[in-house]
């Protein structure tokens, strides 16, 4: 369903992303773990389209997105590490924006709405303004949304950062039962080992940009003869800390807490 | 279509549902009205002008819909920052029917804008000097909205922060407005100044706005309209062209 090719993504001299090949079958949960800064999410932009890759060839459901984007782009949904809901509109209001945007008829989005709304659990909160939701409502109705028009594949970049643990648990039920019922294959990242070692089939770790071990959660720990997936993480990735160096979003979003207080 | 109508039908629903914004948004004019054109009158009178506020109400619609359709494209920022420019950046839809959309709706929400200023100049006493020159006049509001809403939206696509959008009020939106002749009649001018004002595309809109409503013509309807026109369709391309370089 996914298949990357000697990937590399430079920015100037530094190089995000280092020569990274590996496959994700039809129907597979697949997850990509690693530090901060190990270039997860610039490869996940690069697949969903957002970033032009400096070399190597990527085909989801054996499109190229650098050159059939809209096409590809229909066959995808994505949940963003960062929102990307309207808060002005209500939840009924953003998926059905989102149903026309991906050319989903009117009547079978009515459908779709109203199942994925009930099946996260927001139907009774359709007609309120996402502004009013908690931060696990949000992302629930951003997850329902990137299921709607149907998908293959859906992306999942750190879709339980931030959220207590009731909410992430619920979240992969959900996320897991649309999975098997709807055969999408997903592709996440997180810093929950717990949830990669639940959640996922296959596991992917990068670190540098470059992936160092792919395998199954059972593979990796007996690879490095760790207890835990985390140790086996750790193991793999050194427990040096790494720092992301901030862009101009983060700095307006700083900007903006600042005001609100 | 689709994606065009519901992205106008956004920034619509958007301003319907800011009550708060509304009235902010209609002040200033007020001020500007109130302050400018009671407060200005007699001097102008004296000059031999006649009615001031006959003068400046045109002007002040005109200023009411230049800010109000930059600030629309530049509300960009806020999309971006709150990360629902990702969710259409990311659709299978082409930039330019996202642009269009953005666009139009900015430029409506202008034209309301505007339309609301001009019952307000005539509660005010302003009157035009038939009322079938209204339509006149709302083609040319409606032109006004058209390219100032695609030059916020060129420029919201290029701007990444807040600073950004200080510079563009100071330096572009304020010397647009205050060079447009929408407070002062654009005879006699020193030269340089002249020069400038002709440079000034809402200057255009004001004379076509003053002309339509109170028939006092600097340049022809005819020139007013042709250059209009043709900075909306240059603006428009060149707008599109900066929002389909977004990267997210």
């Amino acid at each position: 369903m996914i298949r990357v090719q000697n990937l590399v993504k430079t920015f100037g001299d530094f190089t995000a992303v280092k020569d990274i090949s590996f496959d994700v079958g039809q129907g597979e949960i697949f997850a990509f773990l690693g530090p901060n800064g190990a270039g997860k999410t610039t490869t996940i932009k690069m697949l969903t389209t957002l970033l032009h890759p400096t070399s190597g060839s990527i085909r989801l459901d054996g499109l190229d997105p650098t050159v059939k984007t809209k096409e590809a782009r229909q066959r995808f949904g994505i949940v963003f590490q960062d929102p990307s809901l309207d808060a002005e509109q209500t939840a009924y209001e953003n998926m059905d924006l989102h149903g026309v945007l991906y050319h989903v008829p009117r009547k079978l989005r009515a459908e779709r709405i109203e199942l994925l709304l009930r099946t996260f659990e927001l139907w009774e909160r359709r007609d309120s303004y996402v502004k009013t939701f908690s931060g696990g409502m949000k992302r629930r109705l951003e997850i329902a949304r990137g299921f709607l028009h149907t998908p293959a594949i859906l992306f999942l970049d750190e879709p339980t950062l931030g959220l207590d643990p009731q909410s992430r648990n619920q979240l992969w039920t959900h996320v897991k039962r649309l999975n098997e019922t709807e055969k999408t294959t997903v592709f996440l990242t997180t810093h929950y080992m717990d949830e990669a070692d639940r959640v996922a089939h296959r596991i992917a770790i990068m670190d540098h940009g470059s992936i160092i071990a792919v395998g199954t959660s059972a593979e990796l720990k007996q690879q490095t003869g760790a207890e835990s997936l985390e140790e086996a993480f750790l193991a793999l990735t050194g427990s040096s800390l790494r720092d992301e160096s901030a862009d101009s979003n983060d700095r307006l979003r700083q900007i903006t807490k600042m005001w609100k207080r | 279509m689709g994606a065009i109508y519901i992205l106008w039908l956004r920034e619509l629903k958007r301003y319907v549902r800011s009550r708060v914004q509304i009235v902010v948004s209609l002040g200033q004019p007020c001020l500007y009205l109130v302050a400018l054109g009671f407060g200005f009158g007699p001097v102008f009178k004296q000059a031999g002008q006649g009615s001031y506020l006959q003068f400046m109400a045109p002007g002040v619609i005109g200023m009411t819909v230049l800010f109000s359709s930059v600030f629309s494209g530049i509300a960009m920022l806020w999309d971006r920052q709150f990360g629902f420019l990702k969710e259409t950046l990311v659709a299978p839809v082409s930039r330019l029917q996202i642009m269009a959309g953005r666009t139009l709706g900015g430029a409506t929400v202008a034209i309301i804008q505007g339309v609301l200023i001009l019952v307000i100049c005539l509660v005010a006493g302003f009157r035009p000097q038939s009322w079938t020159a209204l339509p006149f006049a709302f083609l040319f509001v409606v032109l006004i909205a058209v390219v100032f809403a695609a030059l916020g939206t060129g420029i919201g696509s290029v701007l990444e922060d807040m600073q950004g959008f200080q510079l563009v009020m100071n330096f572009l939106v304020l010397p647009i407005f205050f060079l447009s002749g929408a407070l002062y009649p654009l005879t006699n001018l020193p030269t340089a100044m002249a020069v400038i004002v002709r440079l000034d595309p809402l200057t255009y809109g004001v004379d076509g706005l003053r002309g339509a409503l109170v028939n006092t013509w600097q340049f022809s309807p005819a020139l007013d309209l042709a250059v209009l026109v043709a900075l909306a369709c240059v603006f428009l391309g060149s707008g599109a062209y900066l929002f389909s370089k977004i990267e997210a």
